[in-house]
Parts: C-alpha cells; structure tokens; sequence
C-alpha cells in the first residue's frame, strides 16, 4: 500500500486495491473476531455456572443496521423494581464482534424501570445476547438477530 | 473535561418514573483500528457511567469497545424526592467528567 499515488477511489486499480484488502480482511477475523469459545468464556466468567433461562428479556434492535458503528438498542426486563423484587443487570454480549463484551448496567430499586437505550458497535451478522440477574439470584437472557451492511471495525483499515 | 449532554425533567410528581438521556463526547477508539500507515491506534475508551441521586448510586454502566463513539444512554429513574443528579464518566485512565442536574420533585 505504498504506491497509492493518483488512483482514485473509482479507479479499476483502486477498487482490485480495496477488493484485496477485504479479502485479506476475510483473514483477519481469526484475531479479530471473538469465537463462540470467547462467548462462552465471557459468560462462564460472568455467571460462573448459574442456569441462564430464556424469557423475561425484551431486546430490541433494528434487524438489518445501515452503519455497524452506531446500532440503537432498548434492552428492558419487566420488573416491579421494588427493594425486594428488582433487576439488578443487564449485560450485553456479542459472539462476532472483536470482543464478547459489550456492556454491563446496573440499577437500583430507584430505577423504577429496568430499561437502558444505547448505541453500540456490529461488527458481523450475529445473535446478540442479553443476560439480565434479577435480585433473587436468577438469571434471564434474549437473543436477536441483526445483519449489518457497513459492518463497524473496519472503517480505518481501508 | 469531556462535553456532555444531560436531559432530566425540569420537574417530576412524587412517584413519576422519569427518563434521563445522556450524551458524552469520547471516541470510543476500539483499539483494533489501523491508522493510514497500518499502526495500530491506541485504544482510548470510557469504562465507566455512574448516576447518583445526592450519595446513592441510583444506575451504573461499565461500557466496552463495543460502545458506539459519544456513548449516548437512556435509563429510568422513580422520582422520590428532590436532590442533586450527578453523572460521572470515567475513563480507562481513571480520567473523570462529572456534571450535575438538580432534581425537582413536586409534592
């Protein structure tokens, strides 16, 4: 990638340059990638061996994102929020992206409502997964689905 | 000092459930970016969101790279009693940006 020179970005030679470097990019996610191995371990490290059990957990994401660098995401938990019946997290992981973690919120009973909005980075097609720990010790997950067509993480690399 | 953004209710029954949003401006560098010379940049991201009513941590966040640049949140808060809102950022440094919002409550 010395010789840049003129070539546009419309060029045949800049665009064969680009397709090379997405291919060579292909290679990439082996280290840039987390694996369903890096998940688990993010999980086991969070939860240790707890039961995780599907339910309870509205996740909510677009199903295809224009730009990977800012998807806008609503993760809530119905909960009476009160000292004795409360969601103490939630916690977002992600299998695809460079690294299972994604975020992590915690509330009170001062909460009121166990619902967090935020933006966050896809960087591949993937299953997100929220885990949410209530105040009885249980743990409740959602997963959903979300293609991306500018995938985030890449934008520098070319 | 990082350059925030805070919305809260200028006021709020006894009881409500309020929403608070908050905007701060931070790169969020992922670390796992290559500049035009194929160095690696540096990653340079928050780690942590805190929210307390007066001294009672009332929400926190810990964000990782994943978090979109000018990390943007938006969490629920039951409106009890009137005080002072502090948002605190901190980042992978210990660097901390703190603001504060008073907290009207009627009734």
């Amino acid at each position: 990638m010395d010789d840049e020179g003129q070539t546009g970005l419309l060029s045949r030679r800049g665009c064969l340059r680009r397709a090379a470097t997405l291919s060579l990019l292909s290679l990439l996610p082996l280290e840039l990638r987390a694996s369903p191995q890096d998940m688990r371990e993010a999980m086991l490290a969070a939860f240790g061996d707890r039961p995780i059990i599907p339910g309870r957990v509205r996740l909510t994401l677009p199903p295809l994102a224009e730009n990977g660098n800012s998807v806008r995401l609503t993760v809530a938990v119905d909960s009476p929020m009160t000292e004795a019946d409360h969601v103490r997290f939630i916690q977002l992981f992600s299998p695809e992206n460079p690294l299972p973690d994604i975020a992590r919120f915690e509330f009170s009973p001062a909460s009121g409502l166990a619902e967090v909005e935020t933006r966050i980075r896809v960087s591949a097609e993937q299953d997100l997964v929220a885990v949410a720990g209530l105040s009885d010790g249980s743990l409740w997950s959602a997963s959903v689905h979300i293609v991306v067509t500018e995938a985030a993480c890449i934008d520098a690399l070319l | 000092m990082l350059k925030a953004r805070i919305s809260v209710p200028a006021t709020a029954t006894r009881g409500e459930v309020i929403t608070v949003k908050t905007l701060v401006s931070h790169p969020m560098e992922t670390g796992f970016r290559r500049d035009a010379l194929g160095a690696q940049i540096p990653r340079n991201i928050l780690t942590e969101f805190e929210c307390l009513l007066d001294d009672e941590s009332v929400f926190r966040a810990n964000f990782h790279p994943a978090v979109s640049a000018n990390p943007f949140l938006s969490f629920r808060l039951r409106a009890e009693r009137s005080g002072t809102l502090t948002f605190r950022w901190r980042d992978q440094h210990g660097e901390e940006t703190t603001v504060t919002r008073e907290l009207k409550v009627d009734g």
